[in-house]
């Protein structure tokens, strides 16, 4: 790059690396001290930044294995979270799948098919995204209870009422591959029209083979959005097996029982395999943030 | 479009097509039968709602006009379901009672009147409970009544009201006899059980040996010429003959001269009250103004600081001098990569006042500890300092999509003039990336501005104000306010919940029609 350089740009370049690591270093700060939390002893030690004499309690206790303390005793797990975060994942990947299948579908239309109101029902969805489903918990929460008397495993306390509640989060999705869709040609499409596919076969065997990113992509995010949910699951879920995990962690921190170490476990082990899920899958993420979601 | 001109051609309907009529039909069916049942309850609205659904989809997957609807109609039914439907139902419950205390329909609350029972003080029976193989037998003996006794019908445990008829007998059930241990065990499931003796004599269990005559207290007003409000649900009050009736007004039943109020309450239309009391009770007016203020605060300082520091590390990680610039990166999103509820709990923990590693450190650097549970102004500002910590990332990736966008020449020409890195920032990168930022940064607000998981998690609107109505906090936002009232410990209040909510709706939609004009005018 034939830039002009300015004469002190080393000076500079050192400057922005200490800015940088000084920043950095306040911005981790908390998962540093998270993971030497959950290896201190006890609940209430309060120590130095490297825990003095390790142990790990903390993590069989949040892995559900009953830890032997050293005078004898046998303390036992708090809170089941591997429950928790199967619960999570099921949920996750149930109302993942069925966002994917509703808003292809839905997206496939809006891009190329032709009836009547479609700007009308487009401009509806993009203010519709807006009102997050907190909003609604009141009916929400009064819709599940009325469901349960028909189909119980859709009632209130069943991971099916989560799930399915879960479904609203669609409108913005339609948005993101409808936004992928309009940049593949449809003369490709056309093509296989003219050798006498139903529009279903192009969907299905042009369109949808040329939009697998945006697949992972929406699928990726729908399950991350699930995962992390709050609001919805902490009105609809009531019993300690039935919890999901964003739900269940707040139990620890409870000012009558307060258990700050086996927290820290479980954080980091629950933590950890999303965050992974998410940093792999960073660079199509941030693409589909940057790209589908702002178009008009 | 050829695609569309193609679903009216002939050679679609084949065999498939009659697989797909014949997957509506029983779609129909359970759907038809579901409709029956919800009728039977009374549900009109839900059924008629599920009738109109399901006939429209019926229509749209097997008319050939509805061709191209059948890709919408599955994506419209989820939206319209689980965004619009809630939406609407929440309006119509702001201008309910409907709360802890008014929680059923007139219907059930009647029912469950006609269902209590008092004692008659009438003749009283020991009892003895004996294990008839899985089963369970009661045989009760009264006081006078020499050798005969009265036997039950067998039961098993149930934790739900059981009603079971009784039989003179002379010999007692072949198993054994229960120890008064175990009848304390099942005490729950005796207490349940309605006993009807041959002569039609109802028994409840008044202590833990005997069981006792009861009577209902309510039948129901069968003269129709009397003139109450609603007189077609009035009760008659066994003891003392006295009609009750529903008050359509207070949402309870009440005596004639509407002294005494009887509940359980039932749920009626108030019209405007909840809206008035928002506006006109000062418990809820004062804090409900003070919220709305440090919601917009909260929401405008959120942006406006993950923007600051966003675009900060965005214009550093891209500039290539620096080297390592992918490692910066990757460890700056660390923060949007972990999960939210993971994150905001970690940092409840980290501020906690005397446990907290925060405070050890202040403690240990310059001896102090500072409240932020309790002190109002820190509380906020931990509640800032946490979501910028949560938010910058994105605002992150939103400018380094938006910075390579920026062709290099305009850095090019800027510094053969000799241009400091400030007057880069301020008259070429901000005024480049303004324009598609805008609708970006009115989203990022409108999340803010709902952002309930952060506040429920954090502090959950901790320190409380004094002199409110219901629970309100100096951190709380609108939303976590509203969720309070709902679903807070302190009694829940569901219609004045949606009627805040309402004016969330208003709000939001007029954010969202801003966005709307803000994203027009950048095509």
């Amino acid at each position: 790059m034939a830039m002009v350089q300015p004469r002190n740009l080393k000076y500079r370049v050192w400057t922005a690396r200490i800015l940088m690591w000084l920043f950095l270093l306040v911005i981790l700060f908390p998962f540093f001290m998270i993971i030497s939390v959950s290896l201190r002893t006890g609940n209430f030690a309060t120590g130095s930044l490297i825990p003095e004499n390790p142990s790990l309690e903390h993590w069989y206790l949040a892995l559900g294995i009953p830890w032997e303390n050293a005078d004898g005793s046998i303390t036992q797990p708090p809170f089941p979270v591997l429950t928790w975060l199967w619960n999570s994942i099921k949920v996750a990947i149930i109302s993942s799948a069925l966002i994917l299948i509703l808003s292809t579908t839905g997206a496939y239309a809006f891009a190329r098919l032709r009836f009547r109101f479609k700007q009308q029902m487009l401009t509806a969805m993009m203010i519709l995204q807006m009102f997050p489903a907190v909003l609604a918990l009141v009916a929400i929460y009064s819709l599940f209870d009325q469901i349960g008397d028909f189909i119980p495993w859709l009632g209130l306390d069943s991971l099916g009422s989560v799930t399915l509640a879960y479904l609203g989060g669609m409108a913005l999705h339609i948005w993101l591959i409808k936004g992928y869709f309009e940049t593949i040609d449809n003369s490709l499409e056309e093509a296989a029209a003219i050798d006498g596919a139903t529009p279903w076969q192009a969907f299905r065997f042009v369109l949808l083979p040329l939009s697998v990113p945006i697949l992972a992509v929406v699928f990726i995010l729908a399950f991350i959005a699930s995962i992390a949910e709050y609001p919805v699951a902490s009105v609809l879920l009531q019993s300690m097996d039935n919890l999901t995990l964003a739900v269940g962690s707040r139990q620890y921190l409870n000012p009558q029982n307060y258990l700050w170490g086996d927290f820290a476990a479980a954080a980091v082990l629950s933590g950890f395999p999303i965050t992974i899920i998410f940093l792999a899958c960073q660079r199509w993420i941030v693409g589909g943030l940057t790209s589908g979601g702002v178009k008009g | 479009m050829s695609t569309s001109a193609m679903s009216t051609s002939r050679a679609t309907r084949s065999s498939g097509a009659y697989l797909v009529i014949a997957i509506v039909a029983v779609i129909d069916l359970v759907l038809l039968y579901g409709v029956t049942l919800m009728y039977a309850q009374g549900e009109l609205a839900f059924a008629m709602l599920v009738l109109v659904l399901a006939a429209a989809g019926s229509w749209v997957f097997i008319s050939r006009k509805g061709y191209n609807y059948r890709y919408i109609y599955p994506s419209l039914l989820g939206v319209s379901t689980f965004i619009v439907f809630p939406l609407i139902y929440t309006v119509n419950v702001a201008f309910t009672n409907y709360s802890s205390n008014h929680l059923l329909s007139l219907e059930r609350v009647r029912t469950i009147h006609l269902a209590k029972t008092f004692r008659t003080g009438g003749e009283s029976f020991a009892f003895k409970l004996y294990q008839e193989g899985p089963g369970l037998r009661l045989v009760l003996i009264g006081a006078a009544a020499g050798d005969e006794h009265y036997l039950t019908e067998p039961f098993t445990e149930r934790n739900e009201p059981q009603e079971l008829k009784a039989f003179v007998s002379s010999h007692l059930p072949t198993g054994a006899v229960l120890p008064i241990r175990k009848v304390i065990k099942k005490r729950s499931v005796l207490q349940k059980l309605d006993i009807v003796l041959p002569d039609g004599t109802e028994l409840a269990m008044t202590s833990l040996r005997k069981f006792g005559a009861i009577a209902r207290v309510y039948r129901p007003d069968d003269h129709a010429d009397r003139q109450y409000p609603e007189q077609n649900a009035a009760l008659i009050d066994n003891r003392t003959g006295q009609t009750i009736y529903p008050d359509m007004e207070t949402g309870y039943y009440t005596n004639e001269d509407g002294t005494e109020q009887i509940g359980p309450g039932f749920t009626i239309y108030t019209g405007w009250d909840n809206f008035v009391r928002v506006f006109t009770d000062p418990g809820i007016q004062g804090p409900f103004l003070k919220i709305f203020t440090w919601t917009v605060i909260f929401a405008a300082l959120s942006v406006t600081f993950t923007l600051v520091i966003g675009l900060l590390m965005a214009c550093l990680v891209q500039w290539e001098p620096l080297k390592g610039n992918g490692v910066y990166r990757l460890l700056l999103i660390l923060p949007y990569a972990v999960p939210a509820f993971i994150s905001i709990l970690i940092f409840r923990g980290l501020f906690n006042q005397n446990f907290g590693e925060i405070n050890l450190l202040l403690d240990m650097l310059f001896g102090i500890k500072p409240e932020w549970f309790s002190n109002e102004l820190l509380a906020k500002s931990m509640v800032i300092i946490v979501n910028t910590w949560l938010g910058y990332p994105y605002m992150m990736i939103l400018c380094i999509g938006l910075l390579k966008s920026i062709p290099d020449d305009l850095y090019e020409a800027s510094a053969i003039d000799g241009a400091s890195p400030a007057q880069n920032l301020f008259h070429i990168t901000i005024p480049m990336i303004i324009k598609p930022l805008i609708p970006l940064l009115i989203a990022s607000f409108a999340f803010n501005f709902n952002n309930l998981v952060l506040i429920a998690l954090l502090t959950d609107g901790a320190p409380d104000m004094l002199h409110a109505t219901t629970p309100a906090g100096a951190t709380d936002i609108l939303v976590s306010y509203t969720f309070r009232i709902a679903f807070g410990s302190y009694g829940q209040d569901y219609g004045l919940a949606s009627a805040i909510a309402t004016a969330i709706f208003l709000m939001v939609g007029f954010i969202a029609w801003v966005n709307l004009k803000a994203t027009r005018q950048l095509q």
